[in-house]
């Protein structure tokens, strides 16, 4: 390409094409980032909100954070969400992916549409959904339990942290499903059968062959699928905020993003949220440095 | 992979698929028919498990309500506005990046990918003491400017991918035939463009119409909020007593456009969104 068009590259029309998304991404993501690196080694509370310039405390807002054994427990609590989320969502998806393969052609249809309808559901309108079916008086979960004969008459499952999570993981878990499962099932499709069937000749049985011919080829769909959870179950804030919302508990249920919100917007302290929020970017960048990696390798080539 | 399955083991998979199906779909199904439910039937203790005569009037009540005609106008708003930025933008640096080699190309494409993995929490705090600071909080203009932000990585990832599926060959040939690089690129490339373009933009529909936290912090005025934000207000005030009935039509009216749009747009997203995960 370059060899073709030596003065292509001279021309300032590429870079000025680039310009507008360049100068917004710029502005819109880059100057926040550098400013709330700024932010979070200053005080910024009720006071600097009215109008008494900022004070510079160093590292100050972060020696507060760490020392406070609340932060841990919030992190502890978002990294055991989103790992157990993210099993749990890898387990079913690629469940289901595996089972269509062996599905009539009009139940896997039938399945996809399903899936689909799911996946195209707006977060907060099924946030709002899955409200209604865990509600104390009127939902239908309580309501089908009392009838099989356990006690759930007027039961409320948001107002104690272990149910909290459990209600949260579910819809999180019925959300996350179909991604996996259509680019898990489009992945299966691709595993030739040539290839499954030597195997099957050369002896191997039904697992064997899933474990060393099916898993090995669709691995990297596999590994970038379960990041991309990973990173996703890492932020979740939607559903976590209307939880609580309905059920009125937050201290004990509080996952990062709650908790910067808490911290930042509702409590105005500025400064501290914004420590935090550089806590969330750096956990993010830990458990995505593998993905990170593979993505310069891919580009480089 | 999907040949010869024994009997008895197709029978149990498709078995056990019609549970997948139903466990699935009920919640969307529970919020479409409850919303044709009159209160009383809502809330008494027996439940209706399949409702055929259905009402209007928790529909009515809401489209009544001046609280959702505001947020639609917000987000119909906002959203158009941030299709019609990101697109713009999006388009000319996918095209950039597509016809040309520059310098700093990898790297703009490196910056795009490494910004999908920034959390949106990670960053709302200086967003909103930014917007906050040039007067922008509670306006459309202040949203879109963060929501174009979002959706652009992902938008010009995918125009990209469009561009580089028209082939050069074609504008060299209408040149070949008089016409300029500019001509040939407005009456043969973009008219290719075009499905590309109303897939990306649609997907940029999806993502903003849906968008709750980056909402939620800077709309913080219930006249400028957008209708998730008001949805989740709406469903908390329970001082009438929750009205499911009202609740479960407002997130129904929210999800048939995202649910028409998105049945358009499926096919591209799970190879868009595999592609810019896995290609780079």
């Amino acid at each position: 390409m370059r060899g073709r068009h030596p003065a292509v590259r001279r021309t300032p029309l590429p870079a000025g094409l680039v310009l507008p998304a360049a100068a917004l991404l710029a502005l819109a993501l880059g100057y926040p980032l550098v400013r709330q690196v700024v932010l979070s080694l200053q005080e910024f509370g009720l006071a600097q909100q009215f109008g008494r310039p900022p004070e510079w405390v160093g590292l100050g807002n972060y020696r507060e954070l760490l020392g406070d054994s609340y932060l841990w427990t919030v992190v502890l609590r978002t990294v055991v969400f989103c790992f157990v989320n993210a099993a749990l969502t890898m387990g079913v998806g690629v469940g289901i992916a595996l089972l269509m393969t062996r599905m009539s052609r009009w139940v896997r249809l039938a399945v996809q549409g399903g899936l689909l309808l799911t996946w195209a559901t707006p977060v907060v309108a099924a946030m709002i959904v899955w409200q209604f079916l865990f509600d104390t008086q009127y939902g239908v979960v309580n309501s089908v339990l009392t009838s099989l004969g356990s006690d759930h008459d007027g039961h409320s499952w948001l107002i104690e942290p272990m149910s909290f999570f459990t209600v949260a993981t579910i819809i999180v878990v019925w959300m996350s499903v179909p991604f996996v499962v259509f680019t898990v099932y489009a992945a299966l499709t691709q595993v030739s059968e040539d290839v499954v069937e030597a195997a099957e000749i050369d002896g191997a049985g039904a697992w064997q062959r899933m474990v060393h011919v099916v898993m090995p080829t669709i691995r990297p769909v596999l590994l970038v699928v379960l990041l991309l959870q990973v990173i996703w179950d890492l932020r979740v804030f939607t559903q976590i905020y209307t939880l609580q919302k309905a059920g009125g508990i937050t201290r004990d249920t509080n996952l990062l993003g709650t908790y910067i919100y808490t911290l930042g917007i509702k409590g105005g302290d500025f400064g501290t949220a914004a420590a935090a929020a550089m806590f969330m970017l750096a956990l993010t960048v830990v458990l995505t440095a593998p993905y990170l990696r593979i993505m310069f390798r891919q580009e480089d080539d | 992979m999907s040949r010869r399955t024994p009997a008895p083991s197709r029978f149990a998979a498709d078995a056990l698929g019609i549970v997948i199906l139903l466990v699935s779909v009920f919640p969307v199904y529970w919020m479409i028919s409850r919303s044709f439910l009159p209160r009383n039937r809502i809330r008494s203790d027996e439940q209706t498990w399949l409702p055929l005569d259905g009402t209007l009037t928790n529909y009515d009540r809401i489209l009544q309500g001046e609280g959702f005609r505001n947020a639609l106008v917000t987000s119909l708003s906002v959203t158009l506005l941030t299709v019609g930025v990101a697109l713009l933008f999006a388009f000319l640096a996918a095209v950039a990046v597509s016809r040309f080699r520059f310098r700093g190309r990898t790297s703009f494409i490196l910056t795009l990918l490494l910004i999908q993995m920034i959390p949106a929490e990670g960053l709302f705090i200086s967003q909103y003491k930014m917007l906050e600071g040039v007067s922008l909080l509670n306006s459309v203009l202040g949203l879109t400017f963060v929501y174009v932000a979002s959706v652009l990585p992902f938008t010009v990832w995918t125009l990209r991918g469009f561009v580089d599926g028209v082939p050069r060959e074609l504008e060299e040939a209408a040149m070949m035939d008089g016409c300029s690089r500019v001509q040939a690129f407005f009456r043969i490339t973009l008219p290719l463009l075009a499905p590309g373009l109303v897939a990306t933009g649609l997907f940029g529909f999806i993502q903003a119409w849906n968008e709750f936290t980056l909402a939620l912090v800077v709309m913080t005025d219930p006249v400028k909020e957008t209708l998730p934000v008001w949805l989740v207000g709406f469903s908390e005030s329970r001082s009438r007593g929750v009205d499911w009935g009202a609740i479960m039509a407002a997130s129904t009216l929210i999800t048939i456009p995202v649910i028409v749009f998105f049945l358009i747009v499926q096919r591209r997203m799970v190879s868009g969104l595999t592609a810019g995960a896995v290609k780079g």
